[in-house]
């Protein structure tokens, strides 16, 4: 295991004229929690395309585990190899019940690989953990929007990614939830997984990352502790003093 | 979804389908039958039903409208024609009328072994798999879907028609095939023939029936209903939906095509007018009116619309496209369940739920429009 998650190498994303993702390269290392902030168009949500392969770059390469060229895989593929992403609109499937959803994420195949008993018990785990075990049985659909967001942690989750994707984990949700949120993810940390957040509010990151990169125009225009990003002039300037 | 030994609607169709599948070669010669034209209008409807679940399968579980299924069901309706021309030729020496017309001394060289059911039958599954099955693939493999599958079906229906209208293919051009006069050694149009014929329907809608509910209940059903709500969250899951769209379309597609085998023995007639586009709108319009994403609904949906074109047909042939239409109109505004929302309305559900489940209805509607 190489002791970097995710290297992303020279990386461009344009949309016609415009570049979303300009020449950006970054490493996220194992063990760690990074925050990736930035005004609005700055590129983040895109680099979490590229990353989980919804959208492809126009150069540049992403490398998994310092081995795998991820950038041409599919989407599932990615998946399968243990890079898991929560969306910005928190995306769940209204149909289906949380223990469901927990069971989907859990165990990947068209039937399932684990066990009965040794599913019951993941799901259990993940509800436990991400505090929805009364809501086992309710369909997604019925759910609070905090409760949804949850809901897909915990669906991401479930099959202990390597790499956790959160794409603004507490949009929308209450002072109280998001307290919550932040606790949760400083709970997922391990040695050997990734956490990369993309959000909005500067209190919360303080409180779950590492480091943080600040992306601006689709290049960094930062990196480092969250301390530092506040104190940086050139942060304050395009992002933080406005 | 409701434990299957709890799901009442659907037990009671289900309980009803082997009611009527048992009582109806029992009572036949005495005078509680029902009537050969009712048996008859009894088999065609329940034909009918197994052509709603298809489309029930992968529109209201899948979220994938379909508005070319006439096609599966012309294949297996035109096949067994063929069966039965070729049959009843080697039987009793009749030859086809279309043969006559083009004035053909022989049945063309692809018509050999069509006599024998089985060849006929694994022809129509090999052609319907083939068909359904590199539409779909081109079709999902480049992500296409909502409005633009719906039309592109469209097309491909139509397409088919404007080819089957053709007098030279050798099948039957635009008067299509009958005089139908035995089938599996025995002579059709007799009560016997008719009641057989309405059982096997009836018996095959149960079976369909039976497996939809253990389909859609199961695993493999959650990633349908899974892809139906979001299938970028599936595919980002790890899931290959390319596949599992692949493998419920061409079910789909293989259960229309039952359906137009059963139903064309049923009616003695097949012709390029099955092939229409209508035809096609049709069948969504019954999986609309019962609730999509409801078996049972469908199946009502199927009878009942049906049983309403049977009668206006003949009541008031002009102002049945008008009743259909509003139907339509109706559905998308007022019930986008269709009758499964008459039924709520009667159970006094908490309000949370139901309103959930009526905005993810509509919502749907709106996804395969736009």
């Amino acid at each position: 295991m190489s002791l970097t998650a995710l290297l992303v190498d020279g990386l461009t994303v344009r949309f016609g004229s415009f570049r979303a993702i300009d020449d950006l390269s970054l490493a996220i290392d194992y063990g760690e929690v990074r925050a990736v902030i930035g005004p609005n168009g700055a590129g983040k949500t895109t680099l979490l395309d590229v990353i989980s392969g919804i959208t492809r770059p126009k150069q540049g390469r992403v490398l998994f585990d310092g081995a795998h060229d991820i950038t041409r895989w599919s989407e599932s593929a990615i998946a399968r190899a243990g890079l898991r992403r929560k969306f910005q609109k928190p995306s769940v499937f209204e149909g289906l019940t949380v223990r469901q959803h927990i069971a989907i994420g859990a165990d990947v195949g068209f039937r399932s690989r684990l066990d009965a008993p040794a599913l019951e018990d993941r799901i259990s785990e993940v509800l436990e953990t991400v505090g929805l075990t009364e809501q086992g049985e309710r369909l997604a659909g019925e759910l609070g929007h905090g409760h949804k967001q949850w809901l897909e942690i915990g669906m991401v989750l479930a099959s202990d990614p390597r790499v956790l994707m959160l794409d603004e984990p507490v949009a929308g949700l209450t002072d109280e939830e998001t307290e919550r949120t932040a606790r949760l993810v400083r709970a997922l940390v391990r040695p050997d997984r990734a956490i990369v957040v993309v959000e909005h509010d500067m209190d919360f990151v303080e409180r779950i990352a590492d480091r943080v990169t600040v992306l601006h125009e689709g290049r960094t225009l930062f990196e480092g502790s969250m301390d530092k990003v506040r104190a940086d002039k050139a942060v304050v300037e395009v992002y933080l003093g406005r | 979804m409701t434990p299957i030994t709890r799901d009442r609607p659907f037990l009671l169709l289900v309980a009803l389908l082997v009611m009527l599948s048992v009582a109806m070669p029992l009572l036949s010669g005495t005078g509680l039958a029902p009537s050969r034209y009712l048996t008859n209008a009894i088999g065609q409807l329940a034909a009918f039903a197994v052509l709603a679940l298809s489309l029930d399968l992968i529109w209201g579980y899948l979220g994938i409208l379909s508005l070319g299924h006439g096609l599966f069901f012309a294949i297996g309706g035109y096949v067994v024609a063929m069966y039965l021309l070729k049959h009843s030729f080697v039987v009793t020496g009749t030859v086809p009328d279309f043969l006559q017309f083009m004035g053909w001394k022989e049945f063309p060289f692809y018509w050999a072994g069509f006599e024998f059911f089985p060849y006929a039958f694994g022809v129509a599954v090999a052609v319907t798999l083939l068909i359904s099955g590199v539409f779909g693939y081109v079709s999902f493999r480049s992500r296409v879907g909502g409005v633009y599958f719906a039309i592109i079906t469209q097309a491909l229906v139509y397409v088919a028609m404007l080819l089957m209208f053709r007098n030279d293919t050798g099948f039957g051009g635009n008067n299509g095939m009958t005089g139908f006069s035995v089938i599996l050694g025995w002579p059709m149009g007799t009560s016997g023939m008719i009641t057989a014929l309405a059982v096997a329907s009836l018996v095959t809608l149960a079976l369909v029936l039976v497996g939809c509910r253990w389909l859609v209940g199961s695993r493999f059903g959650a990633l349908m209903l899974a892809t139906r709500d979001d299938e970028t969250r599936l595919r980002t899951l790890g899931y290959e939906t390319l596949r599992l769209k692949l493998i419920v379309w061409c079910l789909s597609a293989l259960l229309a095509m039952l359906a137009g085998m059963l139903y064309v023995p049923q009616v003695g007639i097949i012709n390029p007018r099955v092939l229409s586009p209508e035809l096609s709108l049709e069948i969504a319009v019954w999986v609309a009116i019962g609730g999509r994403g409801h078996l049972v609904g469908a199946v009502i949906g199927a009878l009942l619309v049906n049983a309403l074109k049977f009668w206006l047909s003949s009541a008031a042939p002009d102002v049945w496209p008008f009743i259909l239409s509003g139907l339509i109109v109706l559905v998308v505004l007022v019930f986008p369940n269709g009758l499964m929302d008459l039924a709520k309305f009667r159970l006094a559900r908490p309000m949370g739920p139901k309103r959930m489940e009526t905005k993810r209805m509509a919502r749907g509607i709106g996804e395969a429009r736009s």
